[in-house]
């Protein structure tokens, strides 16, 4: 053997003891946890996860990025089909009743209790809860990143037409975007109507005018729920969105047309969006630092009164088929992310809200919605509790969401582009997301919603 | 005489191709299986059951005249994007054939595209034709609202197209070069000394030589084209705008993964599967008879 052969051979041999010599001091107990965000979103995950391991020595989770939510939930699937799938997985806001109706978790109030933690439910925040609870209140999956969709203004262009305050009125906006346009402005208003990008649009806008999107609650009361949003208050959206469009007070911004909406908005090439307010640390960062930007809720047609906005983002869920020692862990993890301090790292670091109240009151305390870049995130909060969820506000519990939304956004593509007229594309996007849904009633036959 | 190594050992012959069958076995035939099973019955994603309902998946699918739209539009893409990559190619071939100046460097370059992962091109040529910020986007400068694939359904079309066929240019090109440098010096040599200028010599001597190259390719561009080009539109358009860019590869994907409806996914590649097998015997019994192997 030569001799850097032989060097190696002992240096792999001396790694190969200390690790054993390590693992014999502490035995941590690994268990998975798969996750859909990706990029900046994915580094603070990992961190949260390091955290954890960092602060005991009995478990160590391993996280992993599936790299989207459609991913993560894919993947889990094919996983559980193979008996491979990991402890913790976090699912969609939309998948929330694919997993309910899965029969391949452990309920995390289950979990929690059977572990030794009291966990108070209802200090989570009002919208959060009802998005997840099942109709007896119980939390079968553990509330994670969650935001809400905001209003995003440019001060400065504002200014420019004489405004101070973010519009609060659908009218206003139309007065606003006209205003903008003629001070010179190429995009008064970006959004996007590719797929999944009508949630906006088409989930906040209703929960905030308190009109359901499906019957049955929004599904919360069956299976058989059809979509309405052909009907009432979303048309009216729709002509207007198509009237500001064929003005050119609205500009359609995706990636496929070169620059998303967000983007577009921090690049202050667009002067007004709607998204989440877990994009306000993006628009923070990558905004100019001379531009001036704000927050404010969704608008509202006039003499609507304004009911809370629904909860996005994702939960995590505890899958089946583990040991209890896994589950111990599991449940020290789904803990530990939902004490306060752990709540204020998270919000800190991306833009998602606290998901309980004593998360919230710990960030005022700290003095977190005063300070330049988080001020106007508080209006996340008030959004989503503006109002006691109603029946129609706790969320949506449609199976073939994904399906919903791709019909909505192909009807919007084609009221924009004039090939049908507004009332006739909503109409067929509602009849072909009704098959949808059908197929799904039929899938899970003789199942009832928890 | 003609000499025959024969297998006196049967069962020696059949070990042979026994690992051959099972690699069949387990990746072809047995996922094929599922898939007829599922797409007669309604599964749940998570597995939790089942339900026989025989061919309401298939009547639903064909019944749907969205879903005749994507056949047509896939078929029309097969046409175009075949058409597009062989033509280039072919010339492309033929040129370097002639080692005009830097035909080395013609030949290396060429063959790149192909080895470009799909949602690689995929995300190039969407920043290429973006009609805001793409290098295209002069052309909105001048005429402003000229070219949107974010809304024309036609250019986005378009625009899928043309990134599918730029991949298979440098594959097709691959094999007519070698093809074409396997047609014997001397006949052209002889053509030339008939007086046959060099496109006379390409299209009586070079292109009819080709035929069985040029068939190979045929099916395999076509058969890819109704496959290989979910991750394409996945990043492109989404098949987007209206469903203008809707495959039916692509609806596979979305209904299957991202819509979770496993069964109705079944029973479209089914019907891809039985159209694509037909489409071949088509070309096999039709275009065949046409090809010169010898």
């Amino acid at each position: 053997m030569s001799a850097p052969r032989l060097i190696q051979a002992a240096a792999t041999a001396a790694l190969g003891m200390s690790l054993s010599i390590s693992s014999a001091f502490a035995d941590p107990v690994k268990f998975d946890f798969w996750f859909g965000n990706s990029g900046d979103i994915a580094k603070v995950v990992q961190k949260v996860c390091d955290n954890f391991n960092a602060s005991q020595s009995d478990y160590q989770i391993v996280c992993t990025s599936q790299g989207s939510y459609d991913a993560a939930l894919q993947n889990t699937i094919a996983a559980y089909r193979a008996n491979k799938q990991p402890t913790i997985v976090q699912v969609f806001d939309i998948g929330t009743l694919t997993m309910m109706l899965s029969d391949a978790f452990v309920p995390a109030n289950k979990l929690m209790a059977d572990n030794g933690y009291d966990v108070d439910w209802n200090a989570y925040i009002g919208g959060v809860k009802a998005y997840y609870a099942t109709s007896k209140g119980d939390m079968y999956s553990m509330p994670f990143n969650s935001s809400t969709a905001l209003l995003y203004w440019n001060q400065d262009a504002f200014k420019k037409i004489g405004k101070d305050a973010a519009p609060a009125t659908w009218e206003d906006v139309g007065a606003d975007l006209k205003a903008l346009k003629a001070a010179g402005y190429d995009c008064p208003f970006g959004i996007d109507v590719s797929n999944n990008e009508v949630w906006q649009l088409l989930e906040q806008f209703s929960a905030v005018h308190g009109i359901p999107v499906a019957t049955q609650n929004n599904g919360y009361d069956g299976l058989d729920a059809e979509l309405v949003f052909n009907k009432g208050k979303f048309v009216q959206m729709v002509t207007d969105l198509k009237s500001w469009y064929d003005q050119g007070l609205l500009v359609l911004k995706s990636k496929q047309a070169g620059e998303d909406y967000v983007t577009a908005f921090a690049n202050g090439h667009c002067q007004m969006t709607l998204t989440s307010v877990g994009d306000h640390g993006t628009v923070g960062r990558t905004a100019s630092p001379d531009m001036h930007w704000s927050v404010a809720e969704l608008p509202l047609y006039a003499g609507t009164e304004r009911k809370n906005s629904l909860v996005g983002g994702a939960s995590l869920w505890v899958m089946k088929g583990h040991t209890d020692v896994e589950y111990k862990g599991a449940a020290a993890f789904l803990n530990f992310i939902r004490q306060p301090e752990q709540a204020l790292f998270w919000s800190t670091n991306t833009g998602y809200i606290p998901v309980t109240k004593t998360g919230y009151d710990y960030m005022v305390k700290n003095g977190f919605y005063d300070k330049f870049p988080y001020k106007g995130r508080e209006v996340a909060i008030a959004s989503l509790s503006a109002s006691e969820p109603t029946p129609v506000t706790r969320g949506m519990r449609l199976g073939a969401m994904p399906q919903v939304r791709q019909e909505v956004g192909n009807a919007l593509q084609a009221i924009l582009a004039g090939t049908v007229t507004v009332q006739q594309g909503l109409d067929d996007a509602a009849a072909r997301g009704n098959e949808a849904l059908r197929k799904f009633e039929a899938t899970y036959k003789g199942k009832t919603l928890p | 005489m003609e000499k025959r190594a024969i297998f006196t050992n049967r069962w020696l012959g059949i070990a042979f191709i026994v690992p051959q069958l099972l690699l069949i076995f387990t990746f072809f035939y047995w996922p094929a299986g599922q898939a007829v099973f599922w797409a007669f019955t309604l599964q749940q994603p998570w597995g939790g059951g089942n339900e026989w309902v025989g061919f309401s998946n298939f009547v639903a699918i064909l019944t749907d005249h969205i879903y005749w739209n994507s056949v047509v539009r896939s078929l029309a893409f097969a046409a175009l994007s075949t058409g597009i990559s062989m033509g280039v190619a072919l010339v492309l071939a033929l040129l370097a054939d002639r080692e005009l100046g830097g035909h080395h460097i013609y030949r290396t370059v060429l063959v790149w595209p192909y080895a470009i992962a799909a949602p690689a091109l995929g995300l190039a040529f969407r920043f290429m034709l973006a009609p805001g910020a793409g290098m295209i986007s002069f052309v909105n400068h001048i005429w402003p609202g000229i070219w949107d694939p974010t809304i024309n359904g036609t250019e986005a079309f378009i625009a899928v197209t043309i990134a599918f066929a730029w991949k298979y240019i440098g594959y097709n090109f691959i094999f007519m070069l070698s093809a074409l440098q396997a047609i014997p010096h001397s006949l052209i040599e002889a053509a030339a000394m008939d007086g046959a200028g060099a496109p006379r010599r390409m299209w009586d001597i070079q292109v009819p030589l080709l035929t069985p190259t040029l068939f190979f390719l045929l099916v395999l561009n076509i058969t890819d084209s109704f496959q290989d080009s979910f991750g394409i539109v996945d990043i492109m358009t989404s098949g987007g705008p209206n469903r203008a860019t809707e495959l039916m590869v692509y609806k596979i994907y979305f209904d299957g993964f991202k819509g979770l409806d496993y069964s109705g996914a079944a029973a479209q590649s089914i019907i891809l599967m039985l159209l694509v097998i037909a489409l071949t015997v088509i070309q096999f019994r039709f275009l065949e008879n046409r090809v010169h192997y010898k």
